[in-house]
């Protein structure tokens, strides 16, 4: 690892600096603050140094005579600038090496090279969906010319083209940098993109028998430093500039990557992931990407509803609490089951625990959610927060162990009342007919599904970007969920339902806030000790150790968890 | 810092105010005379009589979207006017111009437009921040609606009042 390795001496823009060997030059120079321009170097990929943009001036230490380096006046070695400019991103530091990142040379390359990238390049920013975060764009606007002195013709390349299901390709506004066909090779492991045709004509194009259909996908768009590789799935919704982007992380399995979701006005349009090297690296799975949709689904519930003149009818949220909180008072202990759902966050699992040990509930457990993984980042584990909801509700060993006991209590009539959190309980054994027999079926969920219809309580609540919390990822890391939109409706976040009706239950609780939830769980869960939900920040906090059997994959590339935890701080050993 | 404001000092004829008086009477004097000789020249009778001729060529008035030569809405809807409007008038929702369309190069239009001229304050940052030359403001100023959905100027209205206008923007042009 890189701590362990020894350090070297280089001077950059005239002053020294002293970096681990194996560091790229173009790392080096932006860890003292200097951002060089690139568009082919990619820090989590190989360099294949095609772009040019990244030149900069640099020179070896003079050796004398004797092999040994010639000091100056200030006791450093003296500089032998080489008179061509090179290329930093494929430049490992050595010892005594001088960079100029600034110079005349240096600024009149990079204008160059500007100008070559912009030839054909047609000028349609006003359509394309990178402007705003654009690459081409920004360097343009440092070393770009105010007009062209192309006077020929631009070449001509395909527009427009479907290189699979969730990619669309403008072969105009390529650079032919290749980060994408690297990806594709490195990191997803689907070599199906290439360059063809030569010179000015060279394109992109994916193989004419394997379209870019891998679950990476969309990460080629992420990378694509020019508009070439657009999302034909945000194609066209939402000008970037108009995005809020608020940091949270992906429930769609137990991975849990690091997202931003973009949204305006109440709208998520896009998830991008955030780095994460513990989690994610940079990456995350089209499936959790595109797994927003549900949110503005028609199927929202909107309006708390309740059970009274013989039928289920919308109404206010007191009445609603009220008489969910007079349901359960007829029933205590072996009468009354809980299935919450591994989709809760921590706080609200944590709330459900509470209920459970008031109402003296011990049938309670989560539904697991199993699907097909990958060793990039998808997990077999579909549920986000299945160690929250081990930790947390004391589910030992395996999750949905206590269901089918459930399903035949409730087939038997020996459960009278039936408490579902964000699931559906005909997914478990239950039937409709049964459902229909309990006298008191209480539901919290997103959307509506086959049993809703027959609940006697409806609490409509948030999904995840519209909610605040915490969860423990198949790893052991707990994580931040921020919200990024408001619940549409009446819909509220998940946590208030539950304190209200424990409130209501039990008398006031001192719950104003969600922190003050997760204070009063870290109180009572161990491995939450010491934590607050502000401690958590941004990255997350590893809580526990990797458990044994677990199915979440390491991210591609990046060191292992003990390796990260184990690092030294910077410079520690110098 | 108090500054001592000096006063005048008035003349004796001054101080007398009479010449005042006869100077200001013989003003009113003329106007009466031009208004008995039907001279009289000082209000404009709006709206039967309007001054829409003498507006300067810098006038801005209600925004509006133009057609170019081939009859092709100019705006792609990049939404640089919804992001610059300061009083967010502007809304657009951009659509996708099929492949097989006489201006499928262009790729993208505005499917809707709206502009709510209850919001509008005729500041011209849009015309100014267009780089696709596609809306102007012109010289229409008497906007008025009975109720605030007439107030809001969709797609159809605001071509109705750009009407054509042939501009400099030519990247669209197959050859180009």
């Amino acid at each position: 690892m890189a701590e362990n390795l020894p350090l070297v001496n280089v001077q950059i823009d005239g002053v020294w600096h002293q970096f681990p060997k194996g560091t790229r030059v173009i790392e080096a120079c932006a860890q003292v603050g200097v951002y060089i321009p690139r568009y082919c170097y990619h820090p989590k990929l190989s360099s294949p140094g095609n772009c040019r943009m990244c030149l900069i001036e640099m020179g070896l230490p003079r050796m004398g005579p004797d092999r040994k380096f010639e000091l100056g006046a200030d006791g450093k070695p003296v500089i032998n600038w080489m008179p061509r400019p090179q290329i930093c991103c494929a430049q490992d530091v050595a010892e005594g090496i001088g960079v100029r990142t600034s110079s005349p040379v240096v600024e009149e390359c990079r204008r160059g090279v500007m100008e070559f990238l912009l030839i054909n390049h047609p000028l349609d920013c006003p359509i394309c969906d990178q402007a705003g975060e654009c690459r081409l764009q920004e360097f343009s606007v440092d070393y770009g010319r105010a007009d062209s002195r192309f006077l020929e013709n631009k070449v001509k390349k395909p527009k427009r083209v479907q290189i699979g299901p969730r990619v669309t390709l403008d072969d105009e506004r390529c650079i032919l940098c290749s980060r994408c066909i690297r990806f594709c090779q490195e990191i997803a492991k689907d070599d199906v993109l290439g360059f063809t045709e030569r010179g000015g004509h060279t394109i992109l194009t994916a193989h004419p028998d394997k379209p870019l259909e891998n679950n990476y996908s969309l990460n080629t768009v992420d990378i694509c430093p020019v508009g070439a590789l657009t999302s034909s799935h945000f194609r066209f919704e939402m000008r970037v500039w108009f995005l809020k982007e608020t940091k949270s992380i992906c429930t769609s399995c137990a991975t849990g990557c690091n997202t931003l979701v973009g949204s305006r006005e109440d709208v998520v349009y896009r998830q991008t992931p955030r780095e994460n090297v513990a989690v994610n690296s940079v990456w995350m799975c089209d499936y959790g990407r595109l797994n927003f949709e549900y949110l503005t689904s028609p199927e929202r519930l909107l309006e708390p509803e309740v059970f009274s003149g013989n039928k289920l009818q919308p109404s206010d949220w007191k009445t609603v609490i009220s008489h969910t909180a007079w349901q359960l008072r007829h029933f205590t202990g072996w009468d009354i089951a809980i299935v919450a759902s591994g989709r809760m966050t921590n706080e609200e699992l944590w709330l459900t625990a509470r209920l459970a040990q008031q109402l003296n509930v011990s049938l309670i457990d989560i539904i697991p959610r199993k699907g097909e993984g990958d060793d990039i980042l998808l997990s077999q584990d579909r549920n986000p927060n299945t160690n929250g909801a081990k930790i947390i509700l004391g589910l030992e060993g395996k999750t949905g162990t206590n269901l089918t006991a459930i399903a035949a209590s409730v087939a038997e009539g020996r459960t009278k009342a039936l408490v579902v959190l964000g699931e559906d309980p005909t997914q478990f054994g239950i039937t409709i007919e049964q459902l229909k027999r309990l006298p008191s079926f209480i539901t919290m969920n997103i959307l509506r599904n086959t049993a809703t219809a027959h609940a006697t309580s409806v609490l409509p609540s948030a999904a995840y970007a519209e909610k605040r919390g915490s969860m423990i990822n198949g790893r052991g890391r707990l994580q931040r969920l921020n919200r990024a939109v408001r619940p549409p409706g009446q819909a509220r976040e998940d946590w208030e339902i539950l304190r209200d009706l424990l409130q209501e239950l039990t008398g006031s609780n001192g719950l104003g806030s969600i922190e003050d939830v997760f204070r009063q769980m870290a109180e009572s869960i161990p491995p939450l000790a010491g934590l607050s939900l502000s401690k958590i920040g941004d990255l997350g906090v590893k809580i526990m150790a990797t458990p044994e059997n677990t199915n979440t994959p390491l991210p591609p590339g990046e060191p292992t968890d003990e390796e990260i935890f184990e690092r030294p701080p910077l410079h520690a050993s110098k | 810092m108090a500054i001592t404001v000096p006063r005048p000092k008035l003349t004796w004829s001054e101080r007398l105010y009479l010449p005042a008086i006869a100077a200001g009477m013989a003003i009113t004097l003329r106007h009466l005379k031009d208004m008995l000789l039907g001279r009289t020249r000082v209000t404009m009778q709006y709206p039967e009589q309007k001054w829409d001729a003498q507006l300067p060529e810098h006038y801005r008035g209600a925004p509006a979207l133009v057609k170019d030569e081939a009859g092709r809405i100019r705006c792609v809807a990049c939404q640089l006017c919804e992001f610059i409007c300061p009083p967010r008038a502007i809304k657009i929702e951009p659509g996708e111009i099929p492949a097989k369309d006489r201006f499928s190069k262009v790729e993208k239009y505005p499917r809707e437009f709206d502009i709510d001229m209850i919001r509008c304050i005729f500041c011209g940052m849009c015309e100014e921040v267009c780089p696709e030359q596609a809306i102007f403001l012109r010289k229409d100023y008497a906007i008025t609606g009975l109720t605030r959905a007439e107030m809001v100027h969709n797609k159809e209205k605001l071509l109705e009042i750009g009407g054509v206008i042939h501009g400099v923007v030519l990247k669209w042009n197959e050859k180009k």
